[in-house]
């Protein structure tokens, strides 16, 4: 009764502030402010620069800058190195992504089996990760070398067919996507071992009691879907890492032979930093920034979804 | 249904020894709970029944079958654990349903999507399915086959962890402290259940607690354990008035039974500065321990004739009103703890704070001084009938 008596009431009253919420709204501002500021001005900044840059026709260094509406896009539309690029670069992911997760997930796997020497191999195979990426590509430089290189060495020995692996068209792009390999395994394993760890040794015993002890069994009743969620979040990391594939081109290979390696992020560095023709490297970066942002999308709405199990 | 025989069970891990020479001989269709306080092996010799630890040394028998050589799947048991450990990715009916399916699907049946087309996997996926829902309706989760163990509630997934036992109906059932994790109110609800559903099944229970309300309401039979030993295996009302030794004596029963220390005097023992008329046999001891039930001590009135032989005084230091019951705490000189009598809360409203109290006992227990207990002690003077049942 108290209740129906006071509606009308506070109906009839207009719509006021309650005393002090402008303060509290003031405070919540400037609380928040510094951080609002400083996510403008580094993140969400320069992304909208670089998208408006995109519909200019600014080259690095001009004095004029004038809107230029999507002729890059039209002009990307109808670049043979665009498309060849962008092959490439899905090329890569599509090789590089699901073989360094399930080899990452085979030696987390084999680690976490095993009963001695786990550190030993944990800190091995995370040795890539940690080195830097130019000096070891040095080193696949000497491995994959036509004659004196490990890998031909190594094949002519077993009698198997041997090729200059970076020199030649149809094997070049899958020689740097080994070495990209080598250095997202080491990562994935990581993550691996973190999501192995934590799944409650209860359920494989469980498991056991209810029938499914065998290797394979326990691999698929329980450790499988027990990683869904570091599985989604392995997958997207590799495959935004591998998307952004640069130095090992840039390095070994500058994109040849006859832009057999040409990836998104070089040409995107020869447009913007060779031919310095900003505005369209800006068009390619929204190309980029756009599959990236979708598989961000994509690994949120999975985790979301269907991996998450609270 | 069937025996369960543990004999001379063995077990350390590493340099610590957490069972010594554990023999149980738990009959068909009993319910027996293991209980003890943290760290008294109970849930290793759980695990080791299971077959998810082994024993280093000793023989396990379901039935007559010894099992020690056997994995878990095979030994005809089903656990309940402390943590339910449902699998979280699968809904209630595929948690309820994986014994079944592993047992009874070949591999290529059990593969996903391709396995439901295999020849033969339809009726036994059906026949599953209705096995799952037989078990399902009576504990209530019918309507909730569908969910994942995450929109469940504490007590949900607990009957989900009971399903999942009873659907491959086991000859035994072993459960590792399954009501911990809920609340209070609960927890006294599904110990009821628990018990019912003992009674349907018929199947042999091994239960481990460490809460002695759960042990003396559910079991009937308590092995007690403590470091590593079962110290007595009978029946709760036993354990409770015959314990086989002071420690079993100390963990049953709440508050706690009194220990009052005593020696041989002339013609009985001497507690707490009075005579006690108490014949003990040699083995005693010449420091024998007495403990006394809260509930065996009355309260005797300043100045009346001694009713019963057995009697401490000092001052009332603390009393707890219980509604049915009142505890009081007498402090005792010579006795390190306050002895505790459970009375009628009328005779304690006469009583005040500081005031002298004499309790009197016609019952007691009497334990050498490592505690093993000493066989029945008689008041001397005293009519036997009387005595032996205060």
């Amino acid at each position: 009764m108290a209740d129906a008596m006071s509606l009308p009431a506070a109906a009839a009253r207009p719509r006021r502030r309650a005393p002090g919420a402008w303060a509290e709204a003031l405070a919540g501002w400037t609380l928040a402010g510094p951080a609002i500021v400083l996510m403008w001005l580094m993140l969400l900044g320069p992304a909208v620069g670089v998208i408006g840059l995109s519909f200019t026709d600014w080259t690095f260094g001009a004095p004029q800058i004038a809107w230029a509406g999507a002729a890059n896009y039209v002009e990307l539309w109808g670049d043979r190195v665009f498309w060849q690029s962008l092959r490439n670069t899905l090329a890569y992911v599509a090789f590089t992504v699901p073989a360094s997760v399930f080899l990452g997930l085979g030696v987390a796997l084999l680690i976490e089996a095993g009963d001695r020497g786990r550190g030993l191999y944990r800190a091995l195979f995370f040795l890539p990760v940690t080195s830097t990426l130019l000096a070891m590509a040095l080193v696949f430089q000497f491995a994959f070398h036509p004659t004196v290189g490990l890998v031909n060495q190594a094949l002519g020995w077993l009698g198997l067919p041997t090729t200059d692996w970076l020199k030649n068209p149809d094997t070049a792009l899958y020689a740097l996507g080994v070495i990209g390999i080598w250095q997202a395994l080491g990562l994935n394993m990581v993550l691996f071992l973190a999501g192995l760890k934590a799944i409650p040794k209860d359920l494989y015993e469980a498991a056991a009691i209810d029938g499914a002890d065998g290797a394979w069994d326990r691999f698929v009743r329980v450790t499988w879907p027990m990683l869904g969620p570091s599985l989604v979040f392995v997958v997207t990391i590799t495959a935004i890492r591998s998307f952004q594939v640069f130095d090992t081109v840039a390095v070994l290979t500058e994109g040849g032979p006859n832009k057999a390696t040409s990836v998104l992020l070089y040409q995107m560095y020869q447009e913007g930093f060779s031919f310095l023709r900003s505005a369209y490297a800006a068009a390619l970066t929204c190309v980029f920034l756009a599959f990236v942002l979708l598989l961000t999308w994509a690994q949120t709405r999975l985790l979301d979804r269907r991996a998450h199990y609270g | 249904m069937a025996r369960l025989t543990l004999t001379g069970i063995r077990k350390s891990f590493g340099a610590t020894a957490v069972l010594h020479d554990v023999a149980l001989d738990i009959h068909d269709g009993e319910f027996v709970s293991l209980v003890g306080p943290s760290g008294c092996g109970k849930t290793t010799l759980l695990r080791i029944v299971a077959g998810l630890d082994h024993a280093d040394q000793g023989r396990i028998a379901i039935g007559d079958t010894v099992v020690d050589a056997l994995p878990p799947k095979a030994r005809d048991i089903a656990m309940v654990f402390q943590s339910y450990a449902l699998y979280p990715y699968m809904t209630v009916r595929q948690n309820l349903a994986l014994p079944l399916v592993m047992r009874r699907l070949s591999r290529a049946q059990r593969l996903p999507l391709l396995g439901r087309w295999w020849p033969g996997a339809g009726a036994r996926r059906a026949a599953i399915d209705a096995e799952v829902q037989r078990v399902a309706a009576p504990l209530g989760l019918a309507p909730l086959l569908d969910r994942r163990p995450a929109q469940l509630s504490g007590g949900q997934r607990q009957r989900v962890a009971l399903g999942r036992a009873m659907v491959r109906q086991p000859q035994v059932f072993l459960m590792d402290e399954p009501l911990s994790n809920l609340d209070a109110k609960l927890r006294v609800a599904t110990r009821t259940e628990i018990a019912q559903l003992h009674r349907r099944l018929e199947a042999t229970f091994v239960y481990v607690t460490h809460d002695q309300v759960e042990a003396m309401t559910m079991s009937d039979r308590v092995a007690l354990m403590m470091d590593g030993r079962v110290l007595q295996f009978a029946p709760p009302q036993h354990i409770y008035d015959d314990p086989a030794d002071l420690r079993v004596a100390q963990f049953i029963g709440t508050p706690q039974i009194n220990t009052l220390p005593a020696t041989r005097d002339e013609g009985g023992l001497t507690v707490a500065g009075r005579h006690w008329p108490l014949a003990l046999p040699p083995e005693a001891g010449a420091r024998p321990q007495l403990a006394v039930r809260p509930e065996w001590w009355t309260v005797q009135p300043a100045g009346t004739p001694q009713a019963r032989p057995g009697v401490v005084e000092g001052t009332l230091a603390h009393q707890e009103l219980l509604g049915a019951e009142t505890l009081l705490h007498v402090r005792v000189d010579s006795v390190a703890e306050t002895v505790v009598a459970r009375v009628d809360p009328a005779q304690a409203r006469t009583l005040a704070l500081g005031a002298p109290v004499s309790l009197a006992t016609a019952r007691v227990l009497a334990f050498d001084a490592a505690g093993h207990r000493v066989p029945q002690a008689e008041w001397m003077g005293v009519r036997r009938l009387a005595v032996a049942h205060g």
